[in-house]
């Protein structure tokens, strides 16, 4: 088939794709260099909507190289330049094309299309440009990679090839022609490691220094400058100089690099950065043809890959479900936070009120039992500040005022009698919460929502001794709560919309991903975890190898073990919240023998490091009783998962989220789950697990599969 | 405290190429601000060898000072140039003669010590702002007769001044207006234009306007060369029925931008900035708002006072061709033949455009031209009309005068 067949042919499964126009436009360059034909692509709305390359556009992009390159078959054009429409340059294919996609040969025909599309410019008569002009992303970036020369503007807030990141390989050109412009190590950096650290992206700066760029240039003329650098390269004024690189060992090394970088993050669970990886050590030889075929098949396995499309899926949990929680009441109800109270100056407080002051900006007042924990938590927070201030990642002024705006009182009528949330972060204990509750209500005004940083105990419980409960909500945070994004809003039975939005709004400030769950034991994430921790600890115990279970879960690419996991939870706190869950749902949630026996020895976890090397610390292994069954890897896998399914199946029975999605959210950005598994649930369906243990799926088809 | 007035020079001066108003210019999808800022970095970038923190004044005019040409430009065009924040600037209005006050208030202060450098330039763009845009006059004008009300619009003051001058007729204008077209057109094939016109990238996504996405302008817009006595018989007077002025003769709608950089002599030396002109003085006069045209007559007349000059030591004249009939009337008064070399020699705003609060500076640079071709000339002027009856004049010396040699 032909491009134009085959983009055809693609466009007709994409009706509603938002169509990128490559306009062309002449002009004279400077220092009477000639004829330029400019290809602006701009899919003619604001940067509020980024261009993107689905057929259509390709189609539109094959049309404007037909023209250009007749005009440089006839000597009417001494070069041609691509830039993108004010702030973005292109941020690559459209993934709602992508998702539509049901066919291997559909898939196969989107990698074709845009490799045939973009070798065309490399193919040109006449030199061609790249001018990054804003956000470049995946084919955004490609397409540029196919020039023989690229500028960048100092201003591009955003590059990168975030392929990987959603279960993809940068499949036109990137996998082959960036090792080829910068070598192997730097290309890896940037589709490996950059990619799967959550998708970080490069600067223009950044991307001059890798050489991605021949140049840069400030925002406020960049278009000219680039232009004036094209006229100076073309007439000779500026020779271009690449970089040498060694394209033995060195290569193998940069390739090996990655691998570890991958394995580090996903264990071998998703494919896309071993296929990537493959690519570049492939195209060691220079052979990029053979590099674009490799790309074509690689991306088409991929695109028909259910760790794709729940990559894709987690992708837009996060970028779109994310913005608008599910359930949340209208925004307009509201009220305004001008002062918080924070009860507590412990750790836990002092972080809170550190992020409170940090994102409202308002006044963050704590309180404790004596002056003395007061200023240790309201110096702790100072602390903080001042080391803000010394990686210079705020300024003074924005020091001081916040140092201003965070203080603490003894007297909780002083500290609370005008403030508009006060959130509570003292001792996990129903009756010390109900106390803390109760002398609140007594100072503070009568609209002040009161919040729990609880991760256990029912809200509305806390909340049934007050006059007021209906301004009870929970506000649990993950740590550590500066940096996982996570914050689960409990309504409790009485709690009012009202109360509920002031929370919610305060969440979008305080810039988390907040997630609607009612008032159910440990909630969301702590439910899942507990279970599948709980699931794992009783197959220890029943007698089955640490050293089985840890290989059982290690296909799934979590983020760490459960083991793991445990001690960073710490076994206190991971037998407190069994014990609760126990409490509530004695069947499933068991409390373990052996885990209260580490937990009473005042031990860290199982581990211990000998000489360099974590190994099961004898001491705690004295401790504990095993049984006598002993499960294969599939075994644990299947028990685990299953009682992971059984428990999200009775978690939406019971209306614990409203959907399955939001499962998956607070997995992704509570506990870290990752994207190829779409959470979790997009995984137990694939893999059978959900029909195995509720009869059904939890995901209609293609909402993160392949649609069938 | 003695004081010692300094003595002040142009060192460079740049523009955009000058577009024409409307949603069909080359600047329609461009902003104002843009537009300046893209001067000012060039001025930097041509200048290397200038400190920008030594930069103590960014002033910047524009008629119509709101949206994007509001916001005290002269500040926000600093920041958005990327300099220090600690180099200030402000925003002028004098109408037309806006660069050109830029240049003589920043000069002034130069002289007495308050600055070392300065940045004065000007925009326009008629196009987002058309003239008169927000206007509110005062109702005393016409109730207590303080001035016609055809001085509020330029074109009539244009006719009027024709009234005065009953014997220059429209062909006479026409005719300067041909030759203006003429020495444009020249001065562009000769590159006396280019070296000084800063390219803009511009945007268009109207395809009825022409090829979409990004292009660059390079050229005068308003350009019309080969522009014939006979393609301008049959012009409109838009102004008054059987009139006398009309788009051929007179200066259009435009969008522009223009900067330069002015520095103390002695400062300029020390930094090894190139020194264009040095100014000798500087005058702006008021006549009757009806016929604002004779402006540069009485502002001459006072610049020329106040440097012991007589209008026959000036050997170059940059005048701004806002009207052709205005440009005659001042060379009659001074007994000047139409058609004298020393009078606008590579082509004035008739060919050019004349973006307004923009247009003083141009006529800096082309002066600038001159002198630098020229070394057997001294003294030169730059005078244009004002609006609302007002002439400006700033006589520079060239610093490559050979001693009539």
């Amino acid at each position: 088939m032909s491009t134009t067949e085959l983009l055809q042919r693609a466009a007709g499964l994409f009706p509603g794709e938002v169509v990128t126009t490559a306009h062309v436009r002449h002009l004279d360059l400077p220092l009477r260099a000639g004829k330029l034909a400019l290809i602006t692509l701009d899919n003619g709305f604001d940067h509020t909507k980024p261009t993107t390359f689905g057929p259509g556009s390709l189609a539109k992009l094959s049309e404007a190289l037909d023209q250009v390159e007749a005009e440089a078959a006839a000597g009417r054009v001494v070069a041609v330049a691509i830039t993108g429409k004010p702030f973005i340059f292109a941020v690559g294919a459209d993934l709602k094309g992508v998702e539509l996609l049901t066919e291997h040969s559909d898939a196969l025909a989107i990698g074709k299309g845009g490799h045939d599309v973009f070798k065309r410019i490399a193919a040109l008569p006449v030199p061609s440009f790249a001018f990054y002009n804003g956000a470049a992303m995946g084919g955004g970036v490609e397409v540029g990679l196919h020039c023989t020369y690229r500028t960048v503007s100092a201003g591009v807030p955003a590059f990168s090839l975030p392929e990987v990141f959603l279960g993809l390989v940068p499949g036109w050109g990137g996998c082959t022609l960036l090792p080829n412009l910068i070598g192997p190590a730097k290309a890896v950096k940037v589709i490996i490691e950059n990619s799967m650290a959550q998708n970080k992206q490069l600067k223009g700066k950044d991307v001059f220094e890798l050489g991605i760029a021949d140049a840069i240039f400030e925002p406020a003329d960049f278009l000219e400058q680039s232009l004036l650098w094209a006229a100076k390269v073309l007439t000779g004024g500026v020779a271009v100089e690449r970089e040498e690189f060694d394209r033995g060992k060195a290569w193998d090394d940069a390739v090996l690099w990655g691998r570890w970088v991958a394995d580090a993050k996903v264990h071998g669970a998703a494919p896309a950065a071993y296929k990537a990886l493959d690519i570049i050590q492939q195209v060691k030889d220079g052979d990029l043809q053979a590099g674009f075929d490799a790309e074509d098949a690689a991306l088409a396995d991929l695109i028909m890959s259910g760790e794709l499309r729940a990559g894709l899926y987690a992708f837009n949990l996060v970028q779109r479900r994310a913005k608008r929680p599910f359930g949340a009441p209208d925004k307009s109800l509201a009220r305004p936070v001008s002062k918080v109270g924070v009860v507590g100056a412990g750790l836990m407080a002092s972080q809170l009120a550190l992020l409170f002051a940090r994102r409202l900006e308002v006044p963050v007042v704590l309180t404790d039992i004596d002056q003395q924990r007061i200023d240790k938590g309201v110096g702790y927070v100072h602390a903080e500040i001042d080391k803000l201030l010394d990686k210079g990642r705020i300024g003074k002024d924005k020091a001081n005022k916040l140092k201003g705006l965070v203080s603490g009182h003894l007297d909780k009528a002083v500290a609370f009698g005008d403030a508009d949330f006060v959130i509570e972060a003292v001792f996990e204990e129903m009756g010390v919460k109900q106390k803390v509750f109760a002398e609140l209500e007594a100072v503070v005004s009568p609209t002040a929502v009161l919040a729990t940083n609880t991760s256990s105990l029912s809200v509305t419980e806390m909340a049934s001794e007050l006059r007021h409960p209906e301004r009870v909500v929970g506000f649990h945070f993950f740590n550590p709560v500066a940096i996982l994004p996570l914050l689960e809003i409990v309504r409790a039975e009485q709690t009012d919309d009202a109360s509920l939005a002031t929370a919610f709004g305060v969440a979008k400030k305080l810039k988390k991903t907040a997630v609607l769950a009612k008032d159910a034991p440990a909630f969301v994430v702590n439910r899942i975890l507990t279970r599948f921790m709980g699931e794992i600890q009783g197959i220890i115990d029943e007698g089955t190898p640490f050293e089985t279970v840890e290989a059982a879960v290690k296909p799934l690419g979590l983020p760490m073990s459960p083991i793991a996991l445990l001690e960073l939870v710490g076994p206190a706190i991971a037998l407190h919240v069994s014990e609760t869950l126990h409490g509530a749902f004695p069947e499933r949630f068991a409390v373990s023998a052996n885990l209260g026996k580490v937990v009473e020895a005042g031990k860290r976890g199982f581990y211990t490091w000998q000489d360099g090397a974590q190994v099961l610390d004898p001491e705690v292994l004295a401790l504990l009783t095993f049984g006598d069954s002993v499960l294969t890897e599939e075994q644990v896998r299947a028990r685990a998962l299953e009682a992971v399914a059984q428990e999200i199946g009775l978690m939406l029975e019971e209306g614990v989220v409203g959907e399955a999605q939001d499962i998956d959210l607070c997995m992704i950005t509570g506990a870290g789950w990752p994207f190829h598994l779409g959470g979790i649930t997009p995984y137990l369906d694939r893999e059978g697990v959900s029909e195995r243990v509720n009869g059904k799926k939890f995901l209609a088809p293609g909402l993160a599969s392949v649609p069938a | 405290m003695p004081r010692t007035a300094r003595d002040v020079v142009f060192v460079d001066g740049v523009r955009t190429p000058f577009g024409k108003a409307g949603p069909k210019g080359i600047y329609h999808e461009t902003r104002a601000d843009d537009l300046v800022v893209k001067c000012i970095r060039e001025l930097v970038r041509r200048n290397p060898s200038l400190p920008v923190e030594r930069i103590d004044e960014v002033a910047v005019a524009a008629t119509t000072q709101i949206g994007d040409q509001g916001l005290t430009i002269g500040r926000t065009a600093a920041l958005l140039s990327g300099l220090p924040k600690s180099v200030p600037g402000y925003a002028i209005d004098r109408m037309c003669a806006g660069a050109m006050t830029a240049v003589t208030t920043t000069a002034g202060g130069i002289a007495f010590g308050a600055y070392d450098v300065v940045v004065a330039g000007g925009v326009e763009h008629m196009g987002r702002h058309p003239m008169g845009e927000g206007v509110d006059p005062n109702p005393r004008f016409v109730s207590e007769k303080l001035v016609d009300e055809s001085a509020l619009f330029m074109g009539m003051t244009a006719e009027n001044l024709h009234d005065r001058f009953p014997h220059i007729t429209k062909e006479r204008c026409d005719a300067f207006a041909v030759r203006s077209q003429e020495k444009a057109a020249k001065a562009y094939a000769n590159g006396d234009i280019q070296p000084d016109l800063v390219p803009i990238a511009v945007r268009n996504t109207n395809p009825e306007v022409g090829e979409t996405g990004w292009g660059l302008a390079t050229v005068d817009e308003p350009l019309r060369p080969g522009t014939t006595m006979e393609s301008l018989a049959g012009l409109k007077t838009p102004f008054r029925p059987h009139g006398n002025v009309t788009a051929g003769n007179a200066a259009g709608l435009n969008d522009g931008a223009t900067a330069s950089l002015l520095a103390a002599e002695d400062v300029a030396r020390e930094l090894g900035l190139p020194v264009k002109m040095r100014l000798v003085s500087y005058a702006f006069a008021g006549v009757e708002p009806e016929v604002m045209g004779i402006g540069p007559v009485p502002a001459t007349e006072k610049a020329l006072a106040k440097a012991g000059l007589t209008i026959d030591d000036i050997g170059a004249f940059e005048v701004n061709e806002a009207f052709a009939v205005q440009v005659l009337a001042f060379l009659d008064h001074y007994g000047i033949a139409d058609d004298d070399e020393r009078v606008n020699p590579y082509g004035g705003a008739i060919a050019f455009g004349h973006p307004l609060a923009s247009s003083g500076v141009r006529l800096m640079t082309q002066l600038a031209r001159r002198f630098e071709q020229r070394p057997d000339v001294r003294y030169g002027i730059t005078t244009m009309c004002i609006g609302f009856g007002m002439g400006g004049t700033v006589i520079w010396e060239n610093p490559h005068f050979e001693g009539g040699k």
